[in-house]
């Protein structure tokens, strides 16, 4: 991968923080407005954790109509890699790129802590460096991080492989403890952790990385 | 022109008589209406500090690093490769009182606004929280509000939340006290000031329109004390339209506007709209630049119909900034809002000063109706930003304090030690784990520790190495029992805590939470803190770039304990490798290194302790500190942990300073953090366990041979504590718990106390 799009709504607040990972990884990344239509120049666009048009209504609910998701649908179509951290995960099930919802946490309260996550399939653009059941220390921040859908739903996503990562904990009422989920062909992605914020021992954890190579590694090998 | 008012109306807007016939005497005539509303809310206790400008010059506030001291939004100080760092510390106590959530997220919304006003960006927030005991209901209310809210507006702005501090005291039963602490990075260069300059620029109100939330929140809310005894309780109705309502996403996109606002150099100066609204933002800007300004009040976006001149000037309302700009970047400044969904309205133009019949040239605040409309208030802008009547209230020793300070809780039976460490620990997680405090990749050392450290980076600043440390302390306890000396050893605290993650304090920014000004043992508790804190920062040469002050904090006559917040900031030179943190590891040794006993005539003094005043002992003498030891203390941990951070191996492994709760509370703490306990030797006393003082450290070393060297060598005083070993923490024949349960009830103290009635 030699190049990726952040993309920036208004509220969108870990777009610097996700384009510095890819930084660190040797990547270039662009931030790019969510009034734009053309992703032709990007190899993966992230979609980023925070706010999107404030979440008044619902995460997510409003960023599926900005003009880029239309272009985020067609880049995810023809094959491109597309990762949605935290509030794009949200955005992501809102535009149907992904099944099934984030709904408000157990105990409604925000949740800013270290979670353990357990490597459930590698048949996706985010894991497919990294070790079955290996377990990696990332941490989330959110308010709205329980993934819900129905059993059908549920069985066919659990059957196929499209959940890529599992809490060991379930720290807020996530169906089947899923933390992380790709769509059938693996190159759409979502996860409510923050890979981005585990890239360094300094800060706690470098666990992150190995998804976040995955990601950058994935349009090479696909 | 308005009509003049009736006498009786400037008392209802907040005014003195005295305080009346003044203004009648700088304009020279009688003020109208409009004209007296606008001195009303200029001259308020939280927009003037009448109160207490007198006392704060004593503090010392210049340094060669200080780029911005007191009196600007933020203070700013040059923390070297080119970057800057501003400060500010505010208190949204009343609307706090009054309405939890939305009092705690205006004041988050407000303080970031400071910062960014001085072209930084807000990279962290800290708030030190002040509630009644949580057997009462209405402080469990209050604290989930005031938590919420400090998490919706933060986390949704986008600014981390990395600490702060949580007090449990019923003196803040009726009136509780919420601080917020914002510091912010910027390329040096950057660095913008709010002036208004050029004749002819244009004032253009940036962000949300202007409603009828918080009019006369600093006069009517602010400037005044809850006068009944339940204090907010019984007055919520009253004063709920004083409170602001924040919109975290309108900010968040006004930081972003501003931002590129500034990057594309389209601005002369900027100014946010907080307390007193629209008029304090012009005034003081005009003020500022010695220029006048005529402010079209039609031209304001309201919320509302039907808003009359006075509304429009003195609303509250949130997420609002005023920039000062040429005519010729209009377009572009509209094109860049535009972009970012911000509204921009120009509201004012910059006039020449206006020639008086004295022969002086005064910068006059017209607000007209229509730029070329009817003028409904002429004053000078800096009779109303800056000449407000400066007061030094009567001051007296408290009749109450020396049976207070006589009566020591020394010869408070003993009891049990292990039951009273336990009921101590509190973790704050259940708090900080509400708070994004991870945002911006920065976050060393994150809440609930001695002091929070972040890298120094940020989106646009140069590329650097160092990291920034910031630390908030108070005890209230301590000062009032001693204001002035309990002030002091809360800067030394705060120097001990930075210590702790390897930094050098470089600036001091305080937040004075005191009662009724108006009580002459107030005033003399506040003069003397000030004293407290002003000698304390001469002693380590540290400038005070900023602070606020908030009076009043009394309800049904009752004041608060003297709470004064130093806030302090400190910067590491080269961060790669986390500070050792409370982690020790089996078989460490355990060592206090500092002065083992207090300067006083008690070793051990319990006065002013956390375990006495559980006691309902709330007397007793405390003592100041040793200078020159605890100097050297201090530099030899600062040194330790920073080469650690640095990347140098070392044999020390975890630091934790004694604070609050003692040296019994430390051990506990780290055994907790660790899930290792540790078998320390028999102390001199029960007093040992409990006292506190500053400037004593719990080190953990792998060597205690090579780490007692060091010590020696730097003068440092130290004493072997035992052993990190087995499951449970030992401390002589006094403590004996099992880590389980130290791990356990601290870990639950919280939610337990929360869980009690919800």
């Amino acid at each position: 991968m030699k190049r990726v799009g952040v993309v920036v709504f208004p509220g969108s607040n870990c777009e610097y923080d996700a384009r510095f990972a890819m930084e660190t990884l040797g990547v270039a990344a662009e931030l790019v407005w969510h009034t734009r239509t053309d992703l032709s120049s990007f190899d993966g666009i992230i979609l980023p954790g925070g706010f999107a048009h404030g979440d008044y209504l619902r995460p997510g609910a409003l960023a599926r109509f900005s003009p880029v998701m239309k272009a985020v649908a067609e880049f995810a179509r023809d094959g491109g890699a597309v990762l949605g951290i935290c509030n794009g995960f949200q955005v992501l099930t809102e535009a149907g790129l992904l099944p099934g919802a984030l709904q408000k946490n157990v105990g409604l309260k925000f949740l800013c802590q270290e979670t353990t996550l357990i490597v459930t399939s590698n048949a996706s653009v985010l894991t497919s460096g990294a070790a079955l059941d290996q377990e990696l220390i990332i941490p989330i921040n959110h308010f709205s991080g329980a993934y819900v859908c129905d059993d059908e739903t549920y069985a066919r996503v659990n059957d196929s492989g499209q959940i890529v990562l599992r809490y060991r904990e379930n720290p807020n009422g996530s169906r089947g403890d899923i933390a992380g989920l790709a769509n059938e062909r693996g190159n759409v992605v979502g996860l409510m952790p923050h890979p981005e914020r585990a890239m360094s021992t300094l800060l706690g954890s470098a666990d992150g990385r190995v998804l976040l190579e995955s990601f950058v590694a994935s349009y090479v090998a696909a | 022109m308005v009509p003049s008012p009736p006498q009786s109306l400037h008392r209802a807007l907040g005014l003195s008589d005295d305080e009346f016939e003044e203004i009648t005497s700088v304009l020279g005539r009688e003020p109208n209406h409009l004209e007296l509303a606008l001195f009303g809310v200029m001259w308020s206790e939280h927009c003037s500090y009448k109160s207490s400008r007198i006392h704060l010059r004593r503090l010392p506030t210049t340094g060669p690093h200080v780029l911005v001291g007191p009196g600007e939004n933020a203070g700013v100080i040059d923390a070297g490769d080119g970057i800057a760092v501003a400060i500010r510390i505010e208190s949204h106590n009343h609307p706090s009182a009054i309405e939890p959530y939305q009092g705690a997220a205006t004041g988050v919304g407000g303080i970031l606004r400071d910062i960014f006003t001085m072209g930084a960006r807000p990279l962290a927030v800290m708030d030190p929280l002040f509630f009644g005991e949580l057997s009462d209901a209405r402080q469990r209310w209050l604290v989930e509000g005031v938590v919420s809210g400090i998490s919706g507006y933060g986390n949704s702005v986008g600014v981390p939340t990395i600490g702060g501090e949580l007090t449990f005291d019923d003196c803040y039963r009726a009136n509780p006290l919420v601080n917020v602490l914002c510091v912010g990075a910027l390329p040096k260069e950057r660095l913008v000031l709010g002036i208004a300059s050029g004749v002819g620029n244009l004032a253009v109100l940036l962000g949300s329109r202007t409603g009828r939330d918080g009019i006369g929140g600093v006069s009517v809310l602010a400037s005044a004390g809850f006068s009944g005894e339940d204090g907010a309780a019984s007055l919520d109705e009253a004063k709920r339209p004083s409170v602001q309502v924040g919109d975290p996403y309108e900010e968040k996109r006004l930081i972003e506007a501003c931002l590129e606002l500034l990057d594309a150099g389209l601005v002369v100066g900027i100014q946010d709209l907080g307390g007193a609204g629209l008029i304090c933002g012009t005034s003081e800007t005009a003020a500022r630049g010695g220029v006048g300004m005529d402010v079209d009040v039609s031209a304001v976006p309201q919320r509302e119909p039907g808003m009359v001149p006075y509304e429009i000037m003195t609303s509250e309302s949130q997420e609002r900034m005023v920039a000062i700009i040429t005519p010729e970047n209009l377009e572009a400044v509209r094109a860049l809002c535009a972009k970012w969904e911000i509204r921009a309205s120009v509201v004012g133009r910059v006039v020449e000063p206006t020639l008086q019949p004295n022969g002086d040239l005064v910068g006059m605040l017209r607000v007209r109706n229509g730029f070329d409309g009817e003028v409904l208030a002429e004053v000078p802008a800096k009779a109303l930003a800056d000449e407000a009547p400066l007061y030094d209230r009567p001051r007296q020793y408290p009749a109450w304090l020396d049976d207070l300070r006589e009566d020591d809780p020394g010869d408070e039976p003993i009891g049990s030690a292990n039951d009273d460490l336990l009921e101590m620990l509190v973790d704050p997680a259940w708090v900080y784990r509400q708070y994004d405090s991870q945002l911006f990749l920065n976050t060393v050392v994150g809440p609930g520790r001695d002091a929070a450290l972040l890298r120094l980076a940020g989106p646009g600043l140069p590329n650097s190495s160092r990291g920034i440390a910031i630390s908030t302390d108070s005890n209230p306890r301590w000062c009032a029992l001693n204001p002035r000396t309990g002030t002091a050893l809360t800067v030394f605290e705060g120097i001990a805590n930075l210590a702790c993650v390897g930094a050098s304090a470089k600036a001091v920014v305080n937040c004075l939470n005191f009662g009724n000004p108006e009580h002459p043992e107030v005033m003399w508790q506040l003069s003397e803190a000030i004293d407290g804190m002003a000698e304390a920062c001469d002693q380590f040469h540290l400038p005070v770039i900023g602070g606020n002050v908030s009076l009043y904090n009394e309800s049904g006559g009752a004041d608060i304990d003297p709470t004064p917040v130093i806030g302090l900031l400190g910067v590491i030179d080269h961060l790669v490798t986390p500070p050792p943190g409370w982690n020790w590891n089996d078989d460490d040794t355990l060592v206090l290194v500092g002065a083992r006993r207090a300067a006083g005539d008690r070793d051990y003094p319990l006065g002013g302790s956390r375990w006495a005043t559980r006691r309902g002992r709330r007397g007793g003498e405390i003592t100041g500190v040793e200078l020159d030891a605890f100097t050297a203390t201090i530099a030899l941990v600062t040194g330790e942990v920073a080469a650690i951070c640095a990347g140098e191996t070392s044999d020390v492994t975890a630091v934790h300073d004694v604070s609050g709760g003692g040296l019994a509370s430390a051990l506990a703490e780290m055994t907790a953090v660790a899930g290792v306990g540790a078998s320390v030797k028999e102390l001199d006393s029960h007093a040992e366990l409990f006292s506190e003082f500053p400037g004593r450290f719990v080190v953990a070393t792998s060597d205690v041979d090579a780490f007692a060297g060091r010590a020696r060598a730097a003068g440092v005083p130290l004493f072997e504590l035992g052993v990190v070993t087995g499951n449970r923490l030992i401390i002589g024949s006094m403590i004996d718990l099992s880590v389980a349960e130290i791990a356990e009830r601290r870990r639950g103290a919280l939610e337990d106390a929360l869980a009690a009635a919800l």
